[in-house]
């Protein structure tokens, strides 16, 4: 019997991982898109340059393919919550509801109504109109982000509420607005965007200059992309570590866990690489490149900080929950931390020197970077699902930190084949919507693929 | 009348917007594969829902983030107990809202016809369903003590709630074939005049019997008196009626304002006939949720309604600007100066 519930409440957790980091390899690329692709039109309504209007229609189709499935696979989400863990929508409906019906009501149609009149407005509305629309559509779409990560950040940081009678009743939507968490995971996710964004233009130009197709164009469109990449990657190795500083206020276990920390330490030294030392019987790795203080420096702020161990943290909350297991999976937690900040100064990397190229003037004769830069369209996929990863998981063994255990928040009406079935059939939809997506944006990325002609989009299926 | 009753109104109100927009929307949807005579008059009825259903959609997501705002024990109840119901709508929505834009994206027939039929069944599916399990919230289904779901996936199907669904599709696609009256010119919007003839009838009878239906079952499975719930079924089967009336009279303005006005009452009728539960539970009749006992804290509901109050206007004012700027007919070349008013049909010399 126990093991039956441990599986369904597996099942409830695979289901909902597999969707959230499917929807999230489409939202980022949305969020930092839609800004480009508005600068790009704003230019061109300021310079008349028609290029500027041929790079808004190709990055925009790009945008749009983008956006369907990010749409269509974010619907999966608002309803996953009640359908997969309604112990827990019980639970936390008075507070976690809230921003979520903000987010619908104040950004989600907003933005769904005005990406309809850009994407059909070209010839119905003024130019300055059109594009108003959508320097809307991105706005929202910010703010549908920072509600979301307001929810969010409240299952990993409760602010504003109080408990009566199990149920958790906020008594401060400005404390839950501002929360401290949620503020630092808005900027840090909006870079993440902001990156995806400007990286897999990046690319996509440099596609061309390998093919020699328009360079003249796309250099443009490069350039734009490496003055949003360059400190938008840089401001995130920033940014990444004071968010690190508040994980460790709210979610000490989390930090302890993602530098496989097991005894109490100060100052800390960060370990870049170990093998071993991720369980409880094997606590000390039998290899390891460590730099002395970092560690201390990036969950304090301070080169002496003090980090707890995790067994000390265990004890600790033990004392407080009662008999348990208060640690996540360390090893996942550890490199998920690891893979996401070595991608991050991977991109880095790769926007320097597009940077120092683009100086020299010859970004568009660089064989190799060109290679690079479409190796590194994966970077941003792979730092923002191991990102998550690494937020989620490392808030286990909690679905809401320090309140409600996982395992006793999931849907008891929902029973383990329907979840079985639920998954292998989102896994197979997902599968195909993934294919289509990447044969569709490779297709319309392509040097030569499909000509960025200006009428494209602007009369859809009505050029008869 | 306190937050928890305005809440509930308020929930209400987003699912009549959702199925008065998205109802002509997947009607559109459901006519794609037997009105138009090629891939221009195709592509005409597409582009006449195409800047609004995404829209019209985000009307169900806040009736969602609504109820699991407002009253988030109906929110657990309802999502975990329709769970396979709900699947199978979201697999419809999905197909559905990847068609609009991936269709267009390839020149190849069998493409093109894939996405068409992904809008279909798309649609058509998920207004079914919907009806459904909209259904089943007042038919009543197994609940326990703490409100959970009970049931297996086929107590979902009773004769009330496939009717239910049926009369979902029926009244959509009639809704749908109106609108597309007042969005297209020549041939096309003929055989949408003709379809909404053929459909009329169909939609009134089957529409008009799960109405009075809805009225019984408020009655003899939810202890409600005949009145209230007979006043908005009334006016729902009064404006499907004259809706039908005016279709034949080639009057599709006025028609489409009816089947609008028919499908909020519908929505009423079902919210009045649930009231004061929000999803009943049978056999166990105790067990049913109700506007007091999931509904959310006051204090939340106050800061709901706040944003509420300031966004639902908004929301009003915007989507209606969407809809005036794409009002102009669509399909092959544009008529100067072509308008909403109803005299703008093409006579329809083959009616029968």
């Amino acid at each position: 019997m126990n093991v039956l519930a441990s599986t369904t409440v597996d099942l409830a957790r695979v289901q909902f991982a597999t969707t959230s980091i499917y929807h999230f390899l489409f939202v980022p690329l949305t969020l930092g898109l839609g800004p480009l692709v508005a600068i790009m039109q704003t230019l061109w309504l300021r310079s008349k340059d028609e290029r500027w209007l041929r790079l808004t229609k190709f990055f925009g189709t790009l945008l749009l393919i983008n956006i369907a499935i990010a749409v269509a696979t974010g619907l999966v989400q608002e309803f996953e919550f009640g359908m997969n863990w309604s112990v827990y929508s019980r639970f936390v409906g008075n507070v976690f509801g809230a921003p979520l019906a903000i987010e619908g009501l104040a950004a989600f149609f907003i933005e769904s109504t005005f990406l309809g009149l850009w994407i059909f407005g070209w010839d119905r509305l003024s130019p300055r109109v059109h594009l108003a629309t959508l320097w809307v559509v991105v706005v929202a779409s910010w703010a549908s982000g920072y509600f979301i990560l307001v929810a969010n950040s409240w299952m990993q940081h409760p602010v504003g509420y109080k408990v009566v009678n199990g149920q958790a009743q906020l008594t401060s939507v400005w404390a839950l607005l501002s929360n401290n968490f949620a503020l630092r995971a808005f900027v840090h996710t909006m870079l993440a965007g902001l990156i995806f964004g400007s990286i897999v233009m990046l690319a996509i130009c440099c596609w061309h200059f390998l093919r020699g197709h328009e360079a003249d164009l796309f250099l443009k469109a490069a350039k734009l992309a490496l003055i949003v990449a360059l400190p938008a990657t840089f401001l995130q190795l920033i940014v990444g570590n004071r968010f690190g500083e508040a994980v460790t206020s709210a979610q000490s276990m989390k930090i302890a866990a993602s530098e496989a920390q097991w005894n109490t330490c100060q100052p800390c030294s960060f370990s870049l690489f170990q093998i071993g030392g991720f369980t409880e019987q094997d606590q000390t790795p039998s290899f390891s490149i460590t730099v002395p203080r970092v560690l201390s420096y990036m969950a304090t702020g301070s080169f002496d900080g003090q980090v707890q161990g995790l067994n000390e943290l265990q004890k600790q909350e033990e004392r407080k929950y009662g008999p348990g297991n208060y640690m996540p999976n360390v090893r996942v937690i550890y490199w998920s931390m690891r893979v996401m900040a070595y991608m991050g100064v991977l991109m880095l990397m790769v926007a320097a020197l597009g940077a120092w190229l683009y100086w020299k003037k010859k970004l568009e004769t660089a064989r190799w970077f060109h290679r690079t830069a479409l190796v590194a369209i994966a970077f941003p996929y792979i730092a923002a699902t191991a990102g998550w990863i690494l937020t989620e998981m490392g808030r286990q063994p909690w679905i809401v930190q320090g309140l409600l255990l996982t395992d006793k928040a999931n849907s008891p009406a929902v029973s383990t084949t329907w979840l079985g079935l639920s998954l292998g059939f989102f896994i197979a939809l997902y599968v195909v919507l993934g294919v289509v997506d990447f044969v569709l944006m490779r297709r319309y990325a392509k040097p030569g693929g499909a000509p960025p002609e200006p009428t494209t989009e602007a009369t859809p299926a009505v050029t008869y | 009348m306190n937050l928890e009753i305005l809440w509930f109104c308020v929930i209400a109100f987003f699912w009549a917007g959702y199925f008065v927009l998205e109802g002509f929307d997947f009607g559109v949807g459901m006519l794609l594969p037997f009105l138009p005579r090629d891939e221009g008059e195709r592509g005409a009825m597409f582009e006449s829902i195409g800047p609004v259903w995404d829209g019209n959609e985000v009307w169900l997501v806040v009736a969602g983030g609504a109820t699991f705002a407002a009253f988030p024990a109906w929110y657990g109840a309802m999502f975990s107990g329709f769970y396979l119901a709900l699947i199978l709508i979201l697999f419809f929505l999905i197909i559905r809202v990847v068609s609009f834009e991936w269709r267009e994206k390839s020149e190849s027939p069998a493409w093109r016809r894939t996405w068409m039929w992904a809008n279909t069944v798309g649609s058509a599916g998920a207004a079914l369903v919907w009806g459904i399990g909209l259904s089943n919230l007042l038919h009543g289904v197994p609940l326990d003590s703490s409100g959970d779901y009970t049931g297996g996936f086929w107590n979902l199907f009773t004769g009330y709630t496939i009717l239910g669904g049926i009369a979902f599709v029926l009244l959509f696609a009639f809704h749908g074939a109106i609108y597309l009256t007042l969005r297209t010119i020549g041939d096309l919007c003929e055989r949408s005049l003709r379809t909404a003839r053929l459909l009329a009838i169909p939609a009134l009878a089957v529409g008009g019997g799960y109405l009075i239906w809805t009225v019984a079952v408020a009655v003899d499975r939810n202890d409600q008196s005949v009145f209230p719930p007979v006043l908005p079924a009334a006016i729902a089967i009064a404006a499907f009626a004259l809706a039908a009336v005016f279709v034949f009279a080639k009057k599709t303005g006025i028609a489409f304002t009816l089947t609008a006005i028919g499908i909020l009452s519908l929505v009423a009728t079902l919210f009045t006939s649930l009231y004061p539960r929000v999803m009943v539970s049978s056999p166990d009749f105790g067990n049913s949720l109700t506007v007091q006992n999931a509904a959310s804290a006051h204090y939340t509901l106050a800061v709901m309604s706040v944003v509420a109050v300031i966004f639902v206007p908004l929301i009003l004012l915007y989507q209606g600007w969407t809809y005036s700027v794409f009002r102009a007919r669509v399909g092959g070349k544009e008529l100067p100066g072509a308008t909403d008013s109803p005299s703008a049909v093409p006579g329809d010399s083959a009616a029968t």
